[in-house]
């Protein structure tokens, strides 16, 4: 499916995330489903939880006791594969990649997009971060209900 | 007619990298591209490159040219001439070149030629109506030089090409309607798939155009199924209205000027097109003619960057010119070039590399 449609199945995309009593602390989850020579998640992250090995073709393996939810990999990755999630009682608190304008402002309610681009629910944004550092790909906070987890993928603004 | 020990044709990724690594070797290096700036391909990608630290990963191609530039423009040792062709390349090493105001002769001791490649067209009723883009002309359009193709686009060809011009097409706020491939599979890596079809792109497979509608510019298009064969499914066609289409259907090696000078090349599918046979140091059949890049088969810009290096290295080996790092550094690009072919979209230009080294076949 996800190599007729750029839709990953909902096994492919469950496989990547851990289960959910480690969300109470935000990690990232690597949707990465794909043997391609790139390495850059795993040289960006500070704290040794992503590897690849020397063979860069290998998909990142996620140490999730070891992942911060820093999101120094999000930006990181050319494919825009990574986010990171943390689990706040009834809601998901997202920080996505996002190169588009006009970026989101704190306290806007976009429209929550899931992973076939259709709109599922409405997204808080609670901040956007942009550095140097990141090149021009932000960081999106948004804000989801927590039913939401494993479909919300990214915002759109609402017309 | 002066004489110098390089000249590169092409100042794209391969021989920006491999004029870097000659002029550290010490050898005098000319470069000469046709366009009116140095970078290539690079400076109309605005996206992330894939690959590890050695191919600049998760920099922007327009970064990478950049750097790349930065490191060689003010070299002693260097000449650039932009804005000038190659017009000829012949047997005793001597370039005719063409700068738009007066044709000049130049004799190489080594020459590379670093032309990258061109873009394949696809034949279909009225293909010539006005709003019809290569990919390439897309990107120059819109990332050069901010113009937009039109308000909205249909897609053909879901390679890595059609899915980054999408992306960049949807950046800059154009509409795609679609993406068509007339494979039953994405053809370009799965990360940039989903990153469109999250926007609501829709990726259609086993379907191509077979006609664009119009009269003095395109104003639809007539889309049809393919069966497993390519073969068109009568019955199956559709209508999508769109101002512009947009060809991402693959691309070719330049490789005339190698034919010209009469190196050897042979048709290999797996790379592109005709290319020019190489030994392992990237030396086609004539002795002293080089080539590194797209222009010996179509990959990445990552896999042109390590090629240019290494020929360099090669090129200032074969003058007795050894960089001082020679063997390490021909060690280390070679292994990088080796991972980046590892992985399963490596295996086409590893089996058209195969077969490139077999037979003797002349075109």
């Amino acid at each position: 499916m996800l190599n007729k449609t750029g839709i990953p199945t909902k096994s492919q995309t469950l496989s990547r995330f851990p289960q959910e009593n480690i969300l109470i602390k935000p990690k990232a989850v690597i949707e990465c489903f794909e043997d391609i020579p790139c390495n850059p998640c795993e040289t960006a992250c500070p704290f040794g939880a992503i590897t690849i090995g020397p063979n860069i073709n290998i998909q990142p393996q996620l140490d999730f006791d070891k992942c911060t939810g820093c999101t120094l990999c999000v930006s990181s990755c050319p494919g825009l594969a990574i986010f990171v999630v943390q689990i706040k009682g009834d809601q998901a608190l997202f920080k996505i990649p996002y190169e588009f304008l006009p970026k989101p402002q704190k306290g806007e309610i976009w429209d929550g997009v899931n992973r076939k681009g259709e709109v599922i629910c409405d997204a808080l944004i609670e901040g956007v971060r942009e550095t140097n550092k990141m090149d021009h790909t932000a960081i999106v906070t948004a804000r989801v209900p927590k039913e939401f987890l494993h479909d919300f993928i990214t915002v759109r603004e609402r017309k | 007619m002066r004489t110098v020990e390089l000249v590169i044709v092409g100042g794209g990724p391969a021989g920006l990298c491999a004029a870097k690594l000659a002029l550290e070797a010490g050898l005098e290096v000319v470069i000469i591209d046709r366009a009116d700036k140095l970078g290539g391909q690079l400076i109309k990608q605005t996206h992330k490159f894939f690959g590890s630290k050695a191919q600049y990963a998760k920099m922007r191609g327009i970064d990478i040219a950049k750097l790349l530039i930065n490191e060689i423009e003010n070299h002693q040792n260097l000449e650039i001439f932009t804005s000038t062709t190659v017009v000829g390349l012949y047997p005793d090493l001597v370039l005719t070149i063409y700068d738009q105001k007066k044709y000049q002769k130049i004799k190489a001791k080594r020459v590379i030629i670093a032309t990258g490649a061109s873009e394949k067209v696809l034949a279909f009723e009225n293909s010539d109506l006005p709003g019809i883009y290569g990919a390439g002309a897309v990107q120059t359009l819109m990332n050069l030089y901010g113009v937009l193709p039109g308000k909205e686009v249909l897609m053909v060809g879901s390679g890595n090409i059609g899915l980054i011009v999408t992306y960049q097409l949807l950046q800059a706020g154009v509409k795609v309607k679609a993406i068509l491939e007339a494979g039953s599979t994405i053809g370009g890596y799965k990360v940039h798939a989903a990153k469109i079809r999250r926007l609501g792109i829709p990726i259609i497979t086993n379907t191509t155009v077979s006609k664009a509608l119009g009269t003095s510019k395109i104003e639809a298009v007539e889309i049809v199924k393919l069966d497993e064969n390519w073969n068109k499914i009568s019955g199956s066609e559709e209508i999508i209205k769109t101002d512009a289409l947009c060809l991402s259907v693959g691309l070719s090696p330049l490789h005339q000027l190698l034919s010209m000078v009469g190196a050897q090349v042979k048709y290999i599918s797996e790379l592109g097109g005709f290319v020019a046979r190489v030994n392992d140091n990237f030396e086609s059949t004539v002795k002293g003619v080089y080539v590194a890049g797209d222009a010996v088969g179509i990959e990445e810009a990552s896999a042109a960057m390590m090629e240019g290096y290494l020929s360099g290295l090669h090129v200032a080996d074969s003058l007795n010119k050894p960089h001082p790092e020679q063997e390490n550094l021909l060690k280390y690009y070679q292994d990088e070039l080796e991972l980046l072919r590892k992985g399963p979209f490596g295996l086409k230009t590893k089996i058209g590399i195969e077969k490139l080294k077999v037979g003797e076949s002349n075109a």
